[in-house]
């Protein structure tokens, strides 16, 4: 992008700068190399391993039960998720035969933690742009969340609560209330998001325009979740190639066709909807029955390779485990979204000014630890 | 019941009783200046406490409400702890000037203080070019700011900086032309006859709808100045970390952030004194009590620092490019405008006095 100042005869000089791996926007351990000309970035390249923990390896050496417990130190925001992932591929490739509550149960938990993931997400997008006051808001709705999460699965943020065939123990009996009481309590203060902020004319004007990502680019780059969605590209994995409980509930995939920041943000508010229109669609119905099929204490998987997706609150979540016939997988990759949907940053900030490539990271959504695995 | 707060005179009068007259009055310029300090640096402090207690009011919080009885030594004690801190600094930093910086900030805005006009006596310095010295004062802030960024080795502080830079010079404009619209009415720099003036009707009433224009735009433009939100392009803190004070640590950051908060109560007064009446009670109903303006004047300084906090906890940040497109495309040229409305105005004797 050209600048006034090169044409002038002014001398202009690009420098470069470190944004993080210590920086209040990059929300973790991520070094950005900024080259910047004033105050338009020029390039943008992320550096990563400051949180490697080689979660990949350590899985080739535990069992499959193990496995499940390592994908929740992943993307953190989205740990029910992640481990019913790892448990969904293992199941498959057992050929068990899944009670429908565990199914029912598995999708409850794993809209709430969608929404979850996106309140907080909500919070600390406002704080990048420069609103503190939202971060409280979305914490707010958040914490309701995880007293659930405390009192079902025993813990807050990395819940463990399915193994492979089932679930650890069944649901405890507030469980079915709370739930409702919070959708109760959350159909009343998501609008309250959009007065603080969504209708904000300096927000719409820092938003709109920005970051831009054409749907063409979106599907090179292989961005999914809500950054595909915000560009128009249909990828949503609960729809496509149903999980769970998903085949049986009724919900629209949110989409956008304008690639910016905006729309990024307007389809993660609209999933905020959607998750809780499946949540009240199961919640009353849970089916009787077992919460496990028996497994053998050692899991032996088939010779083979492989594969399940998922869609967690930040994309398309894919496990590929290649298996020799013994009780450790013998490779485990894990396609995570966070990885992919940093690859395109550098290709919708670049021209930007530096607020453009906060907001545009935020709406990005990173989780370090998802991308440095 | 008669109390004098007739400070200079009062104790101009009391030291000459003892020395001769020319070392009282330098004496009474140096007491006179010390009970500023202590005021304003205290009310500073208050000022920190006020603003946590409304950020928490409007983000479901209680905040800081431990320290002393409901919280009011919290920012005592953090300036103590302040006080108490390392001096850190870069290795290549420019010495002398990053250790300058921070009292040009924190000088220029308390030198600004003298000027205002607490009750009719209670006013340290009034001199006849008064809204000329306050704005000429605040300026100087910025070249603190300035050289701070620039001195302190350190790309996020410079970056800081240069915003800093190109807000403050851009937007000082804005506040020079809404104070120098409502000049037009009182015909007068002098911060006292400017009161005198609203004793038919504060000035926001006797200059309507250009007034109250001239006010919001100062609203605004004074917000920009003190580099506080919706105009923190400044320190940024999800972009540049801290911005131009990252390297300041203990006592000299201490002093960059009480001069925001002096800064935002200036701001806050030189708009209760121009278009509010300062120390006047509406309709004059306290007339009969001087010593009370104390209590109107700060009544409606502290009225429009809650709006400004309510601005800054409400509002996202507006990028540097909108920044300087609002202040030169939109401000600007509806203060220009403006003013020849209120010219016209007040030529035509259409202002309303009561």
């Amino acid at each position: 992008m050209e600048t006034t100042l090169i044409k002038s005869n002014f001398k202009s000089e690009e420098y470069f700068i470190n944004m993080g791996p210590q920086h209040p926007a990059t929300h973790g351990v991520l070094r950005l190399l900024l080259t910047i000309d004033g105050e338009i970035i020029k390039k943008v390249e992320p550096d990563l391993g400051y949180i490697h923990r080689s979660i990949e390896k350590m899985c080739e050496r535990d069992s499959y039960q193990q496995i499940v417990h390592l994908t929740d130190r992943m993307d953190y925001l989205s740990s029910h998720i992640n481990n019913e992932a790892v448990c969904l591929t293992v199941e498959n490739a057992l050929q068990l035969d899944i009670p429908d509550r565990v199914k029912v149960i598995r999708t409850i938990l794993g809209e709430l933690t969608r929404i979850a993931s996106h309140t907080l997400w909500w919070g600390v997008m406002g704080m990048d742009v420069g609103a503190l006051t939202t971060y409280f808001y979305g914490f707010r709705d958040r914490e309701m969340i995880n007293d659930i999460f405390e009192e079902t699965c025993g813990a807050r943020l990395t819940m463990n609560y399915n193994i492979p065939g089932g679930l650890m123990f069944d649901i405890h009996p507030n469980f079915v209330q709370r739930t409702k009481d919070f959708i109760k309590h959350f159909k009343t203060k998501l609008p309250e998001y959009d007065t603080l902020l969504t209708g904000n004319v300096i927000f719409q004007k820092r938003m709109k325009g920005v970051g831009i990502l054409s749907k063409e680019d979106a599907i090179s780059f292989g961005a999914s979740g809500p950054v595909g969605r915000g560009s128009g590209y249909s990828c949503d994995v609960r729809k496509h190639h149903p999980y769970s409980a998903y085949d049986k509930v009724t919900f629209n995939e949110a989409l956008k066709t304008e690639g910016d920041t905006f729309a990024r943000y307007q389809v993660r508010i609209q999933e905020m909807w959607e998750s809780m229109a499946i949540i009240e669609q199961l919640i009353d119905n849970i089916p009787e029955g077992d919460v496990q099929v028996a497994t053998n204490a050692v899991i032996k998987l088939p010779k083979g390779e492989f594969y399940q997706k998922v869609e967690t609150a930040r994309g398309e979540l894919g496990v590929y485990i290649i298996s020799t016939g013994t009780k450790n997988p013998y490779r485990v990759k894990f396609r995570s979204p966070g990885f992919s949907n940093l690859s395109l940053l550098n290709h919708i900030a670049v021209g930007g000014k530096i607020g453009d490539l906060v907001a545009s990271m935020a709406t990005l959504d990173l989780v370090i630890p998802d991308i440095d695995r | 019941m008669n109390i004098s707060l007739n400070i200079t005179e009062t104790i101009q009068e009391w030291l000459m009783s003892m020395m001769p007259e020319g070392v009282a009055s330098i004496a009474a310029m140096v007491t006179v200046a010390l009970i500023y300090l202590i005021i304003f640096a205290v009310a500073g402090l208050y000022l920190v406490l006020l603003e946590r207690r409304v950020a928490a009011w409007f983000q479901l919080r209680i905040g800081p409400n431990r320290v002393g009885p409901l919280g009011l030594l919290q920012t005592m004690a953090d300036a103590l702890k302040l006080v108490s801190k390392e001096l850190t600094g870069t290795i290549k930093a420019d010495k002398f000037l990053y250790n300058l910086a921070p009292y040009f900030v924190i000088v220029s805005s308390l030198m600004a203080l003298a000027v205002f006009p607490f009750t009719k006596e209670f006013q340290a310095f009034d001199i006849n070019i008064g809204i000329f010295f306050l704005i000429a004062i605040s300026s100087i802030g910025v070249i603190g700011i300035l050289l701070g960024g620039w001195s302190s080795n350190n790309k996020f502080a410079l970056i800081g900086a240069m915003r800093s830079g190109v807000q403050t010079i851009s937007y000082e404009l804005s506040v020079g032309l809404s104070l120098l619209t409502m000049i037009v009415i009182t015909g007068s720099l002098q911060l006292s006859e400017i009161v005198e003036v609203q004793k038919q009707g504060w000035l926001i009433l006797q200059g309507h709808v250009p007034a109250i224009i001239a006010f919001m735009v100062y609203m605004i433009a004074g917000t920009a100045e003190t580099n506080r939100a919706p105009f923190d392009m400044v320190e940024a803190e999800s972009e540049l970390g801290a911005g131009f004070h990252t390297e300041y640590s203990g006592m000299k950051f201490a002093y960059f952030f009480l001069a925001e908060f002096i800064n935002m109560f200036i701001i806050a007064a030189i708009a209760t004194t121009v278009f509010f009446g300062a120390w006047l009670s509406p309709f004059g109903i306290t007339e009969s009590l001087p010593w009370l303006g104390v209590f109107w004047f700060l009544g409606k300084t502290l009225i429009l620092v809650f709006l400004m906090m309510w601005f800054r906890w409400t509002f996202p940040r507006l990028r540097v490019d909108q920044l300087l497109t609002l202040e030169w495309k939109y401000l600007l040229p509806i203060n220009l405008i403006n003013i020849l409305i209120m010219a016209i105005i007040v030529w035509l004797n259409l202002t309303i006095k009561f």
